[in-house]
């Protein structure tokens, strides 16, 4: 009995890694079958270039540690940071902020730097988990090159808690060639209707709360952060309804997408990016009603144990000449205008990075009670059991 | 003693508190978890229907298996075949997982059976495809006990049956049979207390339609935060266990007295 047969060895966990760097796997699905603490406990041990180097380091110690999601850096850029400071960057994967948080909640993390998303502050802030920043430390952070919608969200009560690094959208993708001579969807609406009706058995939604419930409360015309009885209770609803109709309920979607056996899913632009480029006939789609946008955040935890190196990685990341570098490896936009001005012309009018104005006006960020509603939480689960 | 003590009592404590407001766990003593468990009765009964269908399929499969292993095959060739049964088992189960995916996939074994002409079927995100997952998965764990038990079988006796005008059908069924219900015994606790727990295969294999109590308790503390109710759903898992597990040593104990009767007659 000593053998679970679901235990993940080290060279497993590090080919998972990879199949998740390579976009094959999403974030939430890699952190859901690896299990969050193994990423932590491997990576720092499994790669040797991310051990403590010798004492020659200078006066921001020897390393510094990142909480943050896979597939979200140029790894390049960590080597010069260290090449530059002398401090090692030790890097541990997360799923999901939710996992995020309660690991912040039990206790001490080790971790210097995190990226919440923008719905999550307001929690640490609350909890008290979160250090509020000095800006004279960072002096590579213009507020004013930023697009305020992507970074309001990090100052509470006028206090800057955490600095803008990447933001992103949730629409769907459609597989355009297996329509069955429908057009092509631009709602939510249809996207729910056409899984009910002739498109029934192919389509993913989300194994997440938070995008699942608030884009069936969109198919509504409701807010996607309702918690409103009433507008609960359709969302549910209808998505008991069109459960027999779905091909699965889960966050990983690009497998039985390229597969050709889901022709819609649920999708963030990250993956509608990927999906796109390897397959044009496969598209991805903001509901015309709305939906939601993202943005995540570089922060430090209160109990950060090396401070000075964890604003010396934020300072370093925010330079534009090394910000342009992550968005070429990650592929999703940042709010800051210096950085953006600087990448390739194509990728500037990419229409998945950067929807029209009209598309991106009736998104809504993810609220904190969103996150947190037990009542969402619970629909959620009589859903996935109904 | 105490470190597989202190992390039950830890959930114990849990399972009478209340959830935090933005999630975890705040102290409290109140049945109010308890009295919820009804939100996951559709979890709990798939779990209770699922683990014994899982336990017995894979049983049968890798009953004829340990058999061929120990009294057919090729004394030169079990070695190798053995270490065949357990090749799997180095690699994850999650990476065996995503081979299935692709094989019960639309374009896996479905498109076959449509070519061959049996019109198309939907295999994967199914209960038969987390079956399937479940026999592969488990079967090493279900063969090596009953191997082991057929292969210290003494050969002997089956000499002296089929000698005393026993046809090989009764041999088998008065002779090998009762000496390895150990091995049977033993293999169907393994997999039946592991599939209990069982979450992986549900959510990949299932496309998480298929929802086992585990599923439940990953979404309980993994995303809802909801540590107090997780904590119940968790110690009534265990509850249930141990009478099951007692049920059944109990049954089976009952088995070896009478087989004993038997032999004597």
């Amino acid at each position: 009995m000593t053998k679970a047969p679901d235990h993940i060895s080290k060279k497993k966990f590090m080919e998972e890694l990879y199949r998740c760097k390579r976009g094959s796997v999403t974030r939430r699905h890699f952190l859901g079958v690896t299990g969050l603490g193994a990423a932590t406990a491997v990576l720092g041990s499994a790669m040797p270039g991310l051990k403590p180097g010798p004492a020659w380091a200078g006066d921001i110690g020897d390393r510094v540690v990142l909480a943050t999601w896979p597939n979200y850096h140029d790894p390049a850029n960590f080597e010069a940071f260290t090449e530059a400071t002398g401090a090692h960057v030790q890097v541990n994967v997360f799923g999901s902020n939710e996992e995020m948080l309660a690991k912040l909640q039990a206790g001490a993390t080790g971790w210097d730097v995190y990226v919440p998303t923008n719905y999550t502050i307001t929690t640490y802030v609350s909890e008290d988990l979160i250090e509020p920043l000095d800006t004279s430390r960072l002096p590579n952070y213009d507020p004013s090159a930023y697009n305020p919608r992507y970074a309001e969200a990090g100052s509470v009560d006028g206090k800057l808690y955490a600095v803008p690094k990447n933001w992103g959208s949730t629409g769907f993708v459609a597989n355009t060639k297996q329509l069955k001579g429908a057009p092509t969807p631009t709602s939510w609406r249809e996207f729910f209707d056409l899984t009910m009706g002739d498109l029934s058995g192919g389509t993913i939604v989300h194994d997440y709360q938070l995008t699942t419930i608030g884009n069936a409360l969109k198919y509504f015309g409701y807010s996607f952060n309702s918690v409103d009885e009433k507008e609960l209770a359709d969302a549910e609803k209808l998505l008991i309804d069109s459960k027999p109709h779905l091909f699965a309920i889960s966050s990983d979607i690009q497998p039985s997408v390229r597969s050709g056996d889901a022709t819609f899913a649920m999708a963030w632009s990250g993956d509608g990016k990927q999906l796109n480029t390897d397959m044009p006939e496969v598209v991805y789609i903001l509901g015309e009603e709305g939906g939601e946008l993202w943005s995540d955040y570089y922060a430090i935890p209160k109990s950060a144990p090396h401070m000075d190196a964890a604003y010396a990685l934020i300072n370093f990341m925010l330079d534009p000449a090394v910000n342009v570098k992550e968005v070429l490896a990650h592929g999703y936009p940042t709010a800051d205008a210096k950085t953006t001005s600087m990448l390739p012309e194509a990728l500037q009018n990419d229409p998945i990075l950067y929807p029209a104005q009209a598309l991106l006006d009736v998104l809504e960020f993810g609220a904190a009670v969103t996150l947190t509603d037990p009542n969402r939480a619970e629909l959620m689960a009589r859903f996935k059991s109904a | 003693m105490v470190m597989l003590v202190l992390p039950l009592t830890v959930v114990l404590i849990f399972s009478f508190g209340e959830r935090g407001a933005s999630g975890g766990y705040v102290p409290a003593f109140t049945l109010e978890q308890y009295a919820n468990l009804p939100a996951r009765w559709t979890a709990f009964k798939n779990t209770m229907v699922l683990a014994p269908i899982g336990t017995i399929s894979s049983l049968l499969i890798a009953y004829p298996l340990a058999y061929f292993l120990a009294v057919r095959a090729d004394p030169k060739w079990k070695t190798v075949l053995l270490v065949l049964v357990i090749v799997p088992f180095w690699t994850s189960i999650l990476i065996r997982s995503y081979a299935w995916i692709f094989l019960l996939g639309g374009r896996g074994v479905p498109a076959f059976i449509d070519w061959i002409g049996f019109g198309s079927v939907r295999l994967i995100n199914t209960p038969f495809a987390v079956l399937v997952g479940i026999v592969y998965g488990y079967l090493p764990l279900m063969v090596f006990p009953i191997f082991v038990s057929l292969d210290r079988l003494d050969k002997r006796l089956l000499e002296a049956s089929s000698d005393l005008g026993a046809t090989p059908t009764r041999t088998f069924v008065q002779i090998t049979l009762p000496l390895c219900v150990p091995g049977i015994a033993t293999g169907c606790l393994l997999v039946f207390i592991l599939l209990m727990g069982e979450f992986l295969i549900p959510a990949l294999l299932g496309g998480g339609k298929v929802f086992f109590v585990g599923n439940a308790l990953v979404d309980l503390f993994l995303q809802s935060r909801n540590w107090a109710f997780g904590s119940a759903v968790a110690a009534t898992l265990v509850f249930i266990m141990l009478i099951s597990v007692t049920i059944y040593m109990r049954l089976i104990s009952r088995l070896g007295t009478r087989r004993e009767d038997v032999s004597l007659m």
